[in-house]
């Protein structure tokens, strides 16, 4: 089926002479899933109005729910979410502040602080693709009373690309122009077409702090503003009381811009401790109500839901453990620089070899023996939303057909077992961070590949090392100077285009560019180049699902990269709460809408 | 003794500035930043990360950032953490209040124990009582905090229900229930950190309570016909406090230490929970505070106790 033919369909279904199903059914008859044929509806303005990403809340009144006590086991420090470094300074932030708009868990945008979500139709996109115009909602008030407005949301923009502050934000904010239309109506201006216009003022990254409270403070004094630990926000929730690194209190807010809302009288977020038990304060005494990020083997969390009081959560997101084969030679130093860019690998620049490395761990027993429901085995480096996920890459566990490929090749075991071609044996070294998973994944890799006569030496370095940007470490992932390595990325946003970059060639990390570059594989490809450059210009959101599809294809093909399992969030809640959870957006995205089931 | 007492803080100058360099050395060699969460989010380009550190001044050498540090300190100013962005003495304030009740609560819990039980063992040594507090006084002192922690967890709050594991510093209620909430949730981690120093003490009063029974001074005293109660507390338990006090001085410190871990388990907002999350997070001028009040502590208690001592034993004498 071709691009006519696609967008013919569509059509058909708006105007009605196609069902939504007959549509389905049609794309599944040429391979398309059923998820990215109603995301194909949805993307190209044909989903039903009654859609709803968001499910239904049922409290007719606001207030008098009593207390929602939720438990961090990583308590927050601060809450000013342009300093926010971590993901649980980031909630406690979104308990305050809000965003125009945030990501709900089928990669839609839903409208919080916007009056309404800006598409073609709304005259909110324009044609080019160059700007965006938000309207915003009226009637929201601070906490203290006063009117937000358009102000508000030309300072953040400021504010959080000021080099003075420091803002975590920045990225989000210093390449786009913000202008103020009127008092509720801002445009987004972009250098280039921008098919990934939802970045600023979106989700985490795009809560929106007062000005009036903050305006003295835009500069180098940022820290001393007294609103970072008492924060006044437009939230369902205001601020009470907070000690750094342990409890943040909150309650009701009386004059909150939607209905019925929040149901809770108060908040009580207490950090600290340890995630095993966390879950059991919530699953098995339902002390709290509910526990953020339960890395916690799954056969634990089984044992612990067995008492029926809560339920563990798992919401699918684009967070994926995956393992780089370095495309650089990690051995050979050119002008000073290890894994440099001019050089190859001597074994990995063979695809049999790739070939056989994906062939050589067994993703099935990685879901079933190590990670459980909060690691599903995949084919895929790209795996949600679901528009976006490839279905051409299947994956394999053969020791027997590895060993075949690498026979074929020319890679003949040496008398110690280890087999080598042209001086060159497959030796190499595995690192990764200090993470229990992650060893027993290496242990289970290495006895794969010592059947198919490859050794693996395995390194594990501390995930502060690992993780760090310390220039100065010569263990840091982004430098790479090992044969390969494994750890998980997220993709905190619906859209892939970030999370696609770290393939592209001027990215490679590299002496240069302080190892800052995030194509730290250091693979590089023409093609995906050229369709990453499209990508980023194609303002049709059919097509630039399948540009991405092929990004994909083209890396996981080539089997530098090889995708273990997806790392869908997990979390535990009483079986009487509902929440509104979503991976693409921050846990308290949308806690206005939290209530407790009589 | 005020000449002794400048001469000894004198002394401690220089101890301290050592302290500091070293500490400052080895946090400055660890590798790792504070930002390690943002190391593998694709929506925050690595350059912000650069921007950071170098507004932190992480990247300028090591000497340069102890000089800054070091004058700081000395005017006062503890510097801010890097991950909250609060000034540390703030921080600190902040939980001090928890930390000095929850130890001192499980040090007069100690007390309470070891000097009883060790003083009653030491009158009848080799009897049956004695015999069953050492032994119990071995077991706890063997058996880690985080073990017993974990057990009266297991057994008080998942199995009985009696006891909540999550300590809350602050309480929604007034009056005897706000009281009665603090106690019920400080029982388990004073029980742990308690009976852990007291074991230890139990041994020590014992053995110095052995140490002077036998003196010639109670020997003199029994003979006067002194009831046995009379001669055990005025003749035997005073002179065996002496080194009995020094020691609980010298143990302060390390009993902060001690806490660390407890405070961990049971998610008590404390010095030493603080310390924990900022080593994790890599937050240098927390952890530099942190520990530099530790070893502040230990030199205090250490003067405290050398005063102590010459005060409760005139043999001894400042020079």
């Amino acid at each position: 089926m071709n691009e006519d033919d696609l967008r013919g369909l569509i059509g058909r279904v708006k105007n009605g002479s196609l069902s939504r199903r007959g549509f389905v059914r049609r794309l599944a008859a040429v391979g398309l899933t059923a998820p990215m044929a109603t995301q194909i509806l949805a993307i190209a303005g044909a989903a039903p109005a009654g859609a709803q990403s968001v499910p239904a809340y049922r409290p007719t009144r606001r207030g008098g729910g009593g207390a929602l006590k939720v438990l961090y086991w990583q308590a927050s420090t601060l809450l000013n979410p342009h300093f926010a470094s971590g993901t649980t300074n980031q909630d406690s932030s979104r308990v305050f502040y809000e965003p125009l708009a945030g990501w709900a868990s089928d990669g839609t945008l839903v409208p919080i602080l916007a009056a309404e979500i800006p598409s073609r139709e709304n005259g909110g996109l324009a044609e080019d693709g160059r700007s965006v115009t938000w309207k915003l909602k009226r009637g929201v008030k601070w906490h203290d009373g006063q009117d937000f407005s358009a102000d508000d949301v030309v300072f953040n923009w400021e504010y959080a690309r000021s080099p003075g502050v420091a803002a975590v934000t920045s990225g989000s904010y210093r390449d786009v122009n913000v202008l103020k239309v009127d008092d509720h109506t801002v445009r987004v201006e972009f250098q280039q077409p921008t098919p990934f216009w939802a970045d600023a003022f979106v989700g985490g990254t795009g809560q929106i702090i007062p000005r009036h409270l903050f305006k003295d403070f835009a500069g180098p004094n940022a820290r001393d503003a007294p609103t970072n630990l008492r924060p006044v926000g437009t939230s369902a929730y205001k601020f009470v009381s907070f000690a750094p690194g342990d409890t943040l209190r909150a309650e009701n807010f009386a004059n909150y811009h939607m209905d019925n809302r929040p149901y809770f009288d108060t908040l009580e977020i207490k950090g600290g401790g340890d995630a095993v038990s966390a879950a059991r304060a919530v699953l098995q005494t339902g002390d709290y109500d509910y526990a953020w990020n339960m890395q916690v083997e799954d056969e634990i969390l089984k044992r612990l839901e067995a008492a029926n009081r809560g339920k563990v959560n798992i919401v699918e997101g684009g967070g994926i453990e995956f393992v780089q084969l370095n495309a650089t030679d990690p051995n050979r130093e050119v002008d000073g620089e290890r894994s440099h860019i001019s050089t190859q690998h001597p074994a990995f620049r063979d695809p049999a070899v790739r070939q056989a490395m994906a062939l050589l761990i067994d993703r099935n027993a990685l879901e079933q023996f190590i990670y459980g429901r909060g690691g599903p085995a995949t084919a895929n480096f790209l795996n949600n939303p679901p528009r976006f996920r490839s279905e051409n890459m299947r994956f394999e566990f053969s020791i027997q057909k590895a060993n075949e490929i690498l026979d074929a090749a020319g890679w003949v075991r040496a008398r110690d077992g280890i087999r080598a071609k042209d001086g060159v044996r497959l030796r190499f070294v595995y690192q990764t961070s200090v993470n229990a998973p992650r060893q027993r994944t290496q242990a289970i890799y290495k006895q794969a590949a010592q059947r198919a006569g490859i050794d693996l030496e395995l390194k594990s370095v501390t995930a502060s090392v690992f993780f760090s940007s310390d220039v100065a470490n010569p263990d840091t992932y982004t430098k790479l100077y090992a044969d390969m390595q494994m750890y998980t990325t997220t993709m905190p946003q619906a859209d892939p285009e970030r999370f696609m970059n770290q393939y592209v060639s001027w990215e490679v990390s590299t002496k240069a560019n302080n190892w800052q570059g995030r194509n730290i594989v250091r693979w590089r490809s023409e093609e995906y180049d050229r369709i990453f450059r499209e990508s980023q210009g194609e303002l049709d959101p059919i097509k630039r699902a399948a540009m991405f599809v092929r990004m994909n294809d083209l890396v996981v093909g080539s089997n530098h990269i090889i995708p273990l399992v997806r790392r869908p969030t997990v979390s535990a809640s009483l079986n009487n709460l509902r929440h509104v959870l979503s991976a693409w957006d921050l846990t308290m995205w949308y806690l206005n809408d939290w209530y407790r089931e009589t | 003794m005020t000449q002794y007492l400048i001469r000894r803080l004198l002394i401690a100058i220089p101890s301290l500035l050592g302290i500091s360099v070293v500490l400052f050395t080895v946090l400055a060699l660890a590798p790792g930043d504070p930002f390690e969460e943002l190391a593998t989010n694709p929506a925050i380009p690595p350059d912000v990360r650069a921007n950071l550190r170098a507004s932190l001044g992480l990247d300028d050498p090591v000497h340069q950032r102890y000089l800054n540090w070091l004058f700081a300190m000395l005017r006062g100013e503890w510097g801010y953490s890097f991950v909250s962005r609060v000034n540390v003495d703030q921080l600190i304030l902040q939980r001090l209040p928890t930390t000095i009740i929850v130890i001192g609560a499980a040090q007069l819990l100690a007390l309470a124990v070891a000097l009883p039980v060790g003083v009653y063992a030491a009158t009848r040594p080799y009897s049956l009582f004695d015999k069953i507090a050492n032994t119990l006084a071995f077991v706890g002192f063997s058996l880690p905090t985080f073990f017993t922690g974990l057990l009266l967890i297991l057994l008080f709050s998942i199995t009985l229900d009696w006891l909540p594991f999550v300590y809350r510093a602050q309480i929604d209620a007034t009056g005897w229930r706000w009281w009665w909430e603090h106690i019920r949730q400080s029982i388990m981690p004073v029980l742990v950190l308690g009976l852990f120093q007291g074991a230890a003490l139990v041994r020590f009063v014992r053995s110095a309570v052995l140490d002077v029974i036998r003196l010639d001074h109670v020997t003199t005293a029994r003979a006067k016909g002194l009831p046995e109660s009379t001669v055990t507390l005025k003749h035997v338990v005073r002179n065996a406090m002496i080194p009995v006090v020094t020691l609980v001085a010298l143990q302060m410190p390390i009993v902060f230490g001690g806490a660390i871990v407890t405070e961990q388990i049971f998610r008590i907002p404390g010095i030493g929970s603080l310390l924990i999350t900022a080593i994790l997070a890599n937050d240098t001028p927390v952890i530099m505070a942190v520990t530099f009040v530790f070893a502040c502590l230990v030199i205090l208690f250490n003067l405290i106790a050398d005063v102590l001592y010459g005060w409760l034993d005139p043999r001894i004498s400042y020079r």
